[in-house]
């Protein structure tokens, strides 16, 4: 018998789990002098209370939502992918290298060689951990942290020494031609009579996340492939029992793994910045931990995860701007979410199960 | 390069190996346990701030190192709490750990401070001072024997000298005391000590707890004596390196001391040189950065000798017949 | 009356909604060998694991030596005179002998002089119950039965008056168990109380003073081992009269189904565990792998089954299997008409959480029956289990229900019907009934049957040498990777096999 119904294993111990992370972030604030309710307030209203907040909640959800889909389907082969920062940085590498160096006629045609691009290039990057472990046997976490790293110093090594103009002190690529630009959700609202902040760096990309978790959804749930790496997560015994190749699925699911994770890019890159700055990423690779936990590795929650720390994101953005609470307020909330959701999920569990085995008793 | 400049760099090097050293030897104790831990950044983070908070306000550099040894304590204790207690998730522990430091330090810099997340700037007893040995000035005229009394051993804090002694510290602790036979059992084989009737949870979580204070004191080094105070961040991914040789090391305290002087030394040359050029071949400094890194995927791929971790290591203890 | 060595009065224990122990209650006189048997999950280990405070009782109370005992952990226990020796032994393997006996009964901080003391008193427990081992072997270096020797020496070291074993002949030889019971014997004639947990009759029979039946978590009975028989404690096991035999017809072998020539396996640490071996499986019969756990039968099993590579050659009616690369994989063995109930039905042959219609296509998820264009036609599959669940009487008849939540009988019942609903050349059938009820071995080898009677091959590997006895047309028996002969049922008998799976080989070899 299952210990408890699955709803409460889906929707309450996440619901209960990000409760107790609002609790200990509330305390955070009183701690802090401030005052938590006002600052509740002054998050929603700043994120959600304007469609220039809600730009901005929105451009931060869809780099969770690649990134949460990235370590969520690695979950899903029991592989954890810490290496979602650096794949998406080699994402964003992808983007600046085709937005610069080809001639685009429309932002329609460049935007699906940059999704193939950003994925190819945080594909490569995941493959080399994905062939180590399958192959090797090197701790897939360790290595993805190494190639954080590497990324960044890789990153670092082309924006300085190569793709910097001539005469920038800036380390950072060429803006991207006007071509390339993506429309942003004022311009795509705007002909059908929607108006929607001007400034906020929401862009069609976000189209292209909504799509990607879809597209997983499939995936995992409806395909071979996906029914091949859930059984692969689960027992790799059993995979090879039932002829499901460990080392195929090993690396075809970090390979989609990465491949998402560099999907970011053309947000942040080509969407936003459009041209390759330094920490373009922002640590959203490992937000995507955190989202993926909360949304249970199920790309419906991964997506519901995203826009509750894009508003997060945005709403902290808010509080450091008008009060004295510094954006790292967020990242305490994110450790407090990848907390409870993840390392301490058997707190919550546990007396959980004992009281449904009460109730059922009860009943019985 | 003449000797005077080698001499610097070495001299860097062991200013710079000593908070790897330190954080390594606190991952070891950890691991060896069976605890994975990639918190040992955010135990060093939250570490430095304290301790430069503390000596900041009191003056003392003495009570920063305690405080700093204390709050590096309340994250191992919460990693022991998931870990251990409640079988969680060691790695996704980890990862919860370092956001924490990274956030709570800045938050609680920018509310005591209010100078942008940093500490003020530490003077006087509110550091570590060098240890000058006996007769350094007087020596230090000899040649080649002099300047490396003087310059390279002599004149770094009782924390360097703590680091290293903690070396053979180690060693023995791990393979001649009853201590040492029970963690190492407890990461290679947990249910073998249960059933010895010694607690797994006890041994676990001192392991735990020698973890936090060594990271605790790698931490107090980094901002209260290789530095003169906190910024944020200020530990850049040096709990990575620890972890790293670590692994290099294969969780042993000997090798793990010469891994962390490798490291430290690549560290030292990029600091000094930026951009090296080997006769027309410039190796840039990114590379430098990246090749502690590097090194590892390679030992971790047993291109130079396969890494095996301790057999239970990241497994939470469930009792099973 | 003597006081008993052990008293335990009103035992229960439940894991949620389990209840694994009831109301048990037993008495063992001092200075005896006390057996207790019953099937798996019978409830055996873990009330033993109650009296080693590995578990803590939900009800009654433990007295040693008449003294009511508290045993909270394995400290406790320790320090009552009670230790035990796993069914899985609890050793560090990159340890030595000396520093795994000393583990936990340490004297003082330092190792030096613990080393020294335990060298000696080990060299006295030696000489005393002809246990030797050599003190600085390293433990995966030495062989399960000097490892459980290890075991044993680790009980006395502390001290202990009662010893319990559980299982303790599985990865035995029957001549390393019969060496083993005289070292029982000697520890009783010391004075020593033992318990002995098995499921074999044999073992209760030779080496006990009385015995306990377990059956669904009771204590059926209690008797002296003098004044039963196996028959009379079969049925209390079971519950019933139990058939030990089969019902079959004699089988009519047809032309090989399956030829192995010198095949060779190696396991994941590099050891070859299947050296060269030479066997053929004729369309029609049931050929039985015998042999103690351990001595290649998993791995040939495995190979077979394209779950591992192996040299030599193979062939399936006539035509060549790949042994390694591309075909060799179990996808292939599929594809070839070779249906595999595995040993392990728990780690390979199913995904415990997967709902049960999930794991009627698991290997065979590729079915063309099973697809829709790119998507998986999941509403097929679901009918297909529904078939099937009602064709093999699973309960509860409910195909969303996740694996894990099925008893051990019913999840072997649809690993059963997905392999054998796929009409195989060949059926590969790794220990069909182990941790399954009686009413479902029955189920399951009356289906084994009756394909080996629509002229199918199968080839069985079970440790159980009454489970071979009743199925198996003919027999090999399996020991340290070589096929130690062939015998058929009728003309050999357990004490000839029992040799043979010893390495033991009266004839030339």
């Amino acid at each position: 018998m299952d210990k408890m119904p699955k709803w409460a294993d889906v929707v309450l111990i996440p619901l209960i789990s990000l409760i107790l992370a609002a609790i200990l972030s509330a305390l955070v604030i009183l701690g802090i002098g401030e005052d938590p309710v006002a600052a509740v307030n002054m998050m929603v209203s700043g994120a959600l209370g304007s469609t220039y907040g809600w730009g901005y909640t929105l451009y931060y959800a869809t780099n969770f939502m690649f990134t949460g889909l990235a370590v969520a389907v690695a979950f899903h082969a029991r592989l954890f992918n810490i290496g979602g920062e650096g794949q998406a940085m080699l994402g964003g590498l992808g983007v600046a290298m085709i937005c610069l160096y080809i001639p685009w006629p429309h932002w329609t045609m460049a935007l699906l060689a940059a999704c193939a691009a950003s994925m190819l290039f945080g594909a490569v990057w995941a493959a080399i951990p994905a062939y180590l472990q399958a192959r090797r046997g090197s701790h897939i976490v360790i290595t993805t942290i190494m190639f954080n790293f590497i990324a960044a110093a890789l990153l670092n090594y082309m924006l300085v020494n190569v793709m910097r103009p001539d005469g920038s002190m800036d380390p950072a690529s060429e803006r991207f031609p006007a071509a390339v630009h993506l429309p942003t959700l004022h311009e795509l609202l705007a002909p059908i009579g929607i108006s929607f902040s001007k400034a906020a760096p929401a862009n069609v990309s976000l189209l292209v996340a909504v799509l990607a978790c879809v597209v997983v959804w499939a995936l995992i749930w409806r395909t071979r492939l996906g029914y091949e790496i859930r059984a692969y997560g689960h027992s790799e015994s059993g995979a090879l029992y039932a002829g499901i190749s460990p080392f195929k699925i090993t690396m075809v699911a970090m390979l989609i793994s990465g491949a998402l994770a560099g999907l970011m890019a053309t947000n942040n890159v080509m969407g936003e910045a459009e041209r390759l700055v330094l920490n373009s990423t922002e640590g959203a690779g490992f937000i995507g931990i955190a989202v993926a936990l909360m949304g249970r590795s199920h790309p419906f929650g991964v997506f519901l995860a995203a826009i509750l720390f894009g508003f997060l994101y945005q709403g902290g953005a808010e509080l450091a701007l008008w009060t004295n609470i510094p954006r790292e307020l967020i990242v305490v909330i994110q450790a407090l979410v990848i907390l409870f959701t993840g390392a301490l999920d058997n707190m919550v569990r546990m007396p959980l199960e004992k009281v449904f085995l009460a109730l059922r008793k009860g009943k019985a | 390069m003449d000797f005077l400049t080698i001499i610097q760099v070495l001299d860097s090097t062991i200013r710079l190996s000593t908070p790897l050293l330190l954080a390594c030897l606190a991952g070891l104790y950890s691991e060896r346990a069976g605890i994975f831990d990639i918190g040992l950044e955010g135990k060093m983070l939250m570490a430095a701030f304290f301790s430069a908070a503390v000596a900041a306000v009191s003056g003392s550099v003495l009570l920063g190192l305690l405080a700093g040894i204390a709050s590096s304590l309340v994250l191992a204790g919460l990693h022991g709490l998931a870990s251990i207690t409640f079988r969680g998730n060691q790695l996704i522990s980890g990862v919860a750990i370092n956001f924490l430091a990274a956030g709570m330090t800045v938050l609680v810099a920018q509310d005591w401070f209010k100078q942008g997340g940093r500490t003020p700037s530490l003077f006087g007893g509110a550091r570590f001072e060098p240890i000058d040995w006996p007769l350094a000035e007087t020596l230090s005229g000899i040649p080649v024997l002099g300047p490396i009394y003087a310059e390279l051993l002599s004149g770094h804090s009782v924390l360097v000298y703590l680091a290293f002694l903690a070396v053979p510290g180690t060693w023995w602790l791990l393979y001649r005391t009853r201590f040492g036979l029970r963690l190492r059992a407890v990461g290679e084989n947990p249910a073998a000590v249960d059933t010895a009737g010694v607690s797994v949870v006890g041994l676990r979580y001192a392991a735990v707890m020698i973890c936090g204070v060594l990271c605790g004191i790698a931490g107090a080094y980094l901002a209260t004596a290789l530095q003169a105070g906190f910024v944020k961040d200020m530990t850049a991914g040096r709990g990575f390196i620890a972890l790293a040789a670590l692994i290099f090391a294969k969780w042993r305290p000997l090798h793990a001391m010469w891994a962390c002087l490798l490291f430290g030394l690549l560290q030292a040359i990029a600091l000094r040189f930026q951009n090296i050029d080997l006769g027309g071949v410039v190796i840039p400094v990114q590379v430098m950065d990246a090749l502690p890194y590097i090194l590892t995927v390679v030992i971790l791929a047993g291109f130079v000798g396969k890494a095996i971790p301790p057999r239970a290591g990241g497994e939470p203890y469930v009792k099973e017949r | 009356m003597t006081v008993p060595a052990i008293e335990l009065k009103g035992i229960s224990k439940s894991f949620g909604p389990v209840q694994a122990n009831k109301d048990i209650s037993i008495s063992v006189a001092p200075g005896t060998i006390h057996g207790i048997i019953g099937e798996n999950g019978a409830g055996k280990s873990t009330l033993m694991s109650i009296l080693y405070g590995f578990y803590k009782a939900d009800k009654g109370e433990i007295w040693i030596n008449g003294k009511k005992t508290e045993i909270p952990d394995s400290q406790a226990a320790i320090a009552a005179g009670i230790g035990m020796v796993f069914q899985h032994f609890k050793l560090v393997e990159n340890f030595t002998v000396l520093e795994n006996i000393i583990l936990g009964a340490e004297d003082g901080g330092l190792l030096k002089p613990s080393l020294a003391k335990a060298r000696r008193t080990l060299a006295e427990l030696a000489a005393e119950y002809e246990l030797n081992v050599d003190p600085d072997a390293v433990i995966e270096e030495i062989g399960v039965g000097m490892q459980q020797r290890v075991e044993i020496l680790k009980a006395l070291y502390r001290q202990a008056e009662i010893l319990i074993l559980d299982e303790p002949t599985g990865v035995l030889t029957p001549a390393e168990a019969d060496q083993l019971f005289r070292i029982l014997h000697r520890l009783k004639d010391e004075g020593k109380t033992i318990i002995l947990i098995t499921h074999k009759l044999r073992e209760i029979m030779e080496a006990t003073d009385t015995v306990s039946v377990m059956r669904r978590g009771e204590m059926t009975a209690t008797v002296k081992t003098a004044e039963t028989s196996p028959e009379h404690l079969a049925e209390l096991m079971v519950g019933r009269k139990v058939l030990l035999r089969v019902d079959k017809v004699p089988a009519k072998p047809g032309k090989p189904i399956l030829e192995i020539e010198n095949l060779r396996v190696t396991d994941d640490k590099g050891v070859e565990r299947v050296k060269g071996i030479d066997l053929t499986v004729r369309a029609g019969e049931i050929m039985g792998i015998a042999g103690v756990a351990g001595n290649g039968q998993s791995e040939l099993l495995e190979v077979l089954g394209g779950m591992r590579p192996g040299s030599g050659a193979i062939r399936l009616n006539g035509a060549p299997l790949p042994l390694s690369g591309p075909g060799s994989d179990a996808r292939a063995r599929r594809a070839a008409h070779v249906a595999h109930v595995p040993e392990d039905r728990q780690r390979e042959g199913l995904i415990m959480e997967f709902h049960a219609w999930e794991n009627v296509a698991f290997g065979y998820h590729h079915d063309p029956a099973y697809q829709s264009g790119i998507f998986m036609n999941n509403a097929a599959l679901r009918a297909d289990t529904d078939r099937k669940i009602e064709k093999f009487d699973v309960r509860p008849a409910d195909g969303w229900l996740a694996a894990k939540n099925f008893s051990g009988g019913n999840q072997q019942k649809i690993v059963v019907a997905r392999e054998i609903e796929r009409n195989p050349d060949l059926l590969l059938v790794g220990q069909p009934t182990r941790g399954v009820d009686i009413g479902a071995i029955e189920f399951i080898h009356k289906q084994i049957v009756a394909l080996r009677d629509q002229g199918k091959a199968v080839l069985l590997v079970s440790v159980e040498l009454e489970e071979i006895f009743g199925l198996a047309d003919r027999i090999a028996v399996m020991f340290d990777g070589h096929i130690m002969g062939e015998r058929l049922p009728d003309e050999t008998d357990e004490k000839e096999l029992g040799l043979l799976m010893a390495g033991v080989n009266g004839e030339a070899a």
